[in-house]
């Protein structure tokens, strides 16, 4: 009896054990609702299917998610990534638009070059502006975010770019093993920043830059370069958010490509558990995340609930991840629920957690 | 710093003598134009004419034809692009009330808050033509007219349209319904009139309505969940361009036809979305025309004479057909 109590705790208590709970919750309501829901298919030789479009519409919001992770563990916050993501996809169409050979795989090449070269550039001014000069990071990324709308609308002259380039369609929507490609350049992503920081002394460095940032210093760790670093990690992955977003609809919309996606980004790594002030971070809890934002935006959709009591519908869902989520809101929840608490339980507490 | 501070004491004077020399020019500048104003009956028209912005290639398009009608009709325009804000444009309504223009118009950036520099125009005697966007002003005197489209009419013309195919139709007739940005106006009431011609064939029947919010990607995504959870659409009709564009790509990743399998209706028609039609994978597009560049002189012309205008004139709009398209689409602007 005590040993399953004790198993059923250490589950409960693994930091993923809530975030996935909702997303296992939120796709059985679905296929309650729509038997169909979860059921994959074969088309064309590509798997075809709901949790397919999950999976790949999830991808930019994935890369965006993960580079938000790392700033937002050194304490800070980038708000700009929406307009990186407009500006990287501007740039890449516009030039492609331009040449005469839009198949051609040279000039997606080059294009995706260029454009990665001016959102690093953007991503570093970020971090100078935060690690040199140090502005309030919120106000220094809040620069980018505004002004960077206004760069992606004059790189596209405020036009919709439509392109005709298959090799960079395949960003958004080419298939490798029968699954979009988006999803494995996700998953790529993901595996080279959780290689980077936790198979390398990276990943505690940001968290003791995070965790205090002069104390870091003084204990010889160069803060100013590992959030420099940060924020031009953060600026690369939106680059490629931004391929997928434009590769997606094969067109770029200096307006609407990425808008809110700095919201979105900030709400998945909450709800994975990283901490908004900074000095821990969770990867894999970033990812159920963002998989979650997108189920819940595409449950909208499959239940045709109406666009006026959506919104309500996905505030409501949000604030229940975020409780559930809360240990100190399940605790208060938990001694609520039994009227007295056994003292011993509380005493047991604090020692299981400590080997986990 | 504190050298700096005793230095930019002289700085800060130089610079209010600097404005203040800028602004006595500029009132100088609008004195002499009254001086000119006595002498303006040489039949010329000016209009000050103040524009949103340019955020989209419509508006785009909207800027350009009201520039090439101005010069096509002889007009003096004075342009002022207010980057989507309302004091720009009160700003320029008042510069333009200063300089004595015969006509001002402009597309109100946003629909209220605009009586007290409408009152300002109507007292310098200066007539008021709105366009594209309305003022939610009670008082109606202080414009002229309101010209620009009727988008209950361009829902209205998409709905008929689509009764006029299906009224052979036995069996019921699924349509889903990609919805601009939810509040926005185009969106209400394009739906609403989409919804009113519809309601002759009682076979027709939306079954499926969400927000794209008027770009791509999101009709894309949306489409991608309607043919999802309906096995069976016939129709989509879509409030603008843009997100049909956006379901093309969903319909056929689905392994069905655009145009042919799902008959599509859109509203707009611009470039692309004009491409698609005359493509055969739209199937009809109600127009929303920026270019009311003409009317707009003419209105300015009838005005200026003292003629009498319908308070609210609708920009002349068509509908096309892949056919209609495929002709239209050579001389297409935007």
């Amino acid at each position: 009896m005590n040993d399953t109590m004790s198993r059923y705790r250490t589950m409960t208590g693994h930091r993923l054990f809530w975030p996935a709970a909702v997303l296992f919750v939120m796709l059985a309501a679905n296929t309650i609702y729509r038997p169909g829901f979860l059921s994959i298919e074969l088309k064309d030789g590509h798997l075809y299917g709901t949790p397919i479009d999950i999976l790949r519409l999830s991808a930019p919001l994935i890369l965006v998610a993960l580079g938000m992770t790392l700033v937002i563990s050194t304490g800070g916050i980038d708000l700009s990534v929406g307009s990186l993501c407009a500006i990287s996809g501007a740039i890449a169409c516009m030039y492609i638009s331009k040449q005469p050979d839009q198949n051609s795989v040279g000039v997606v090449v080059t294009a995706l070059a260029m454009a990665m070269g001016v959102s690093l550039v953007l991503g570093a001014w970020n971090g100078v502006l935060v690690a040199v000069i140090g502005i309030q990071p919120i106000i220094a990324t809040l620069i980018l975010m505004v002004a960077g709308r206004g760069l992606a609308q004059l790189i596209t002259e405020g036009q919709i770019i439509t392109i005709n380039s298959e090799p960079y369609r395949a960003i958004g929507l080419g298939h490798a093993l029968t699954l979009p490609l988006a999803i494995f350049i996700a998953l790529a992503a993901a595996l080279l920043v959780a290689a980077f920081t936790r198979r390398t002394a990276l990943g505690m460095i940001i968290e003791s830059v995070g965790g205090n940032a002069v104390a870091s210093r003084l204990a010889g760790i160069r803060s100013g370069r590992v959030i420099f670093l940060a924020y031009v990690i953060s600026a690369a992955c939106a680059a490629v958010a931004g391929f997928m977003m434009t590769a997606n609809v094969s067109s770029a919309d200096g307006n609407a490509a990425g808008l809110w996606v700095e919201l979105d980004a900030i709400l998945a790594v909450v709800i994975g558990g990283t901490s908004l002030a900074g000095g821990r971070f969770f990867l894999s809890g970033t990812i159920i995340g963002a998989l979650i934002i997108q189920t819940l935006t595409t449950t909208v959709y499959a239940m045709d609930i109406s666009p006026q009591t959506s919104l309500l519908f996905k505030a409501v869902v949000v604030i229940a991840v975020c409780l559930i989520q809360a240990p100190a809101f399940r605790a208060r929840f938990s001694r609520r629920r039994r009227s007295a608490p056994p003292p011993a339980a509380i005493a047991d507490k604090p020692k299981e957690q400590v080997p986990a | 710093m504190g050298k700096m501070r005793t230095q930019s004491a002289p700085w800060r004077a130089a610079a209010v003598l600097a404005s203040v020399l800028l602004v006595g020019g500029v009132a100088a500048c609008g004195n002499s134009d009254t001086g000119g104003g006595g002498t303006k009956d040489d039949g010329k028209i000016t209009m000050g004419f103040s524009q949103v912005g340019a955020e989209s290639g419509w508006r785009t398009a909207n800027t350009i034809s009201i520039k090439e009608a101005a010069t096509a009709a002889g007009i003096e325009l004075k342009f002022d692009d207010a980057q989507q804000k309302q004091e720009n444009q009160i700003k320029a309504i008042r510069n333009y009330i200063q300089q004595k223009v015969d006509v001002i118009a402009f597309s109100p950036v946003v629909e209220s808050g605009w009586d007290t520099v409408l009152k300002e125009a109507k007292d310098a005697g200066i007539p008021v033509i709105l366009t594209d966007r309305s003022v939610d002003s009670a008082d109606k005197s202080l414009y002229k007219t309101f010209l620009g489209s009727d988008f209950v009419k361009e829902g209205r013309l998409a709905g008929e349209w689509l009764v006029e195919q299906k009224k052979t139709a036995s069996g019921p007739v699924n349509i889903v319904e990609l919805q601009g940005s939810t509040g926005a106006a185009p969106a209400n009431d394009r739906k609403k009139g989409f919804a009113e011609a519809i309601a002759a064939n009682p076979n027709l029947k939306v079954i499926a309505s969400q927000t794209g919010d008027f770009t791509r990607a999101g009709g894309k995504q949306v489409m991608e969940q309607f043919l999802k959870a309906n096995p069976k659409i016939d129709v989509l009709f879509a409030h603008n361009d843009d997100m049909g564009l956006g379901a093309l790509e969903a319909i056929t990743a689905a392994g069905k036809v655009p145009g042919k399998d799902i008959t599509i209706i859109t509203i707009d028609a611009v470039k692309d979305g004009m491409q698609a039609l005359a493509d055969g994978k739209f199937n009809f597009i109600a127009e929303c025309s920026p270019l009311l560049g003409p009317q707009l002189m003419d209105l300015a012309k009838k005005v200026k004479a003292g003629q009498e205008v319908p308070a609210r004139i609708e920009t002349e709009e068509t509908t096309f057909t892949t056919e209609q398209a495929k002709e239209a689409l050579p001389n297409r602007k935007y």
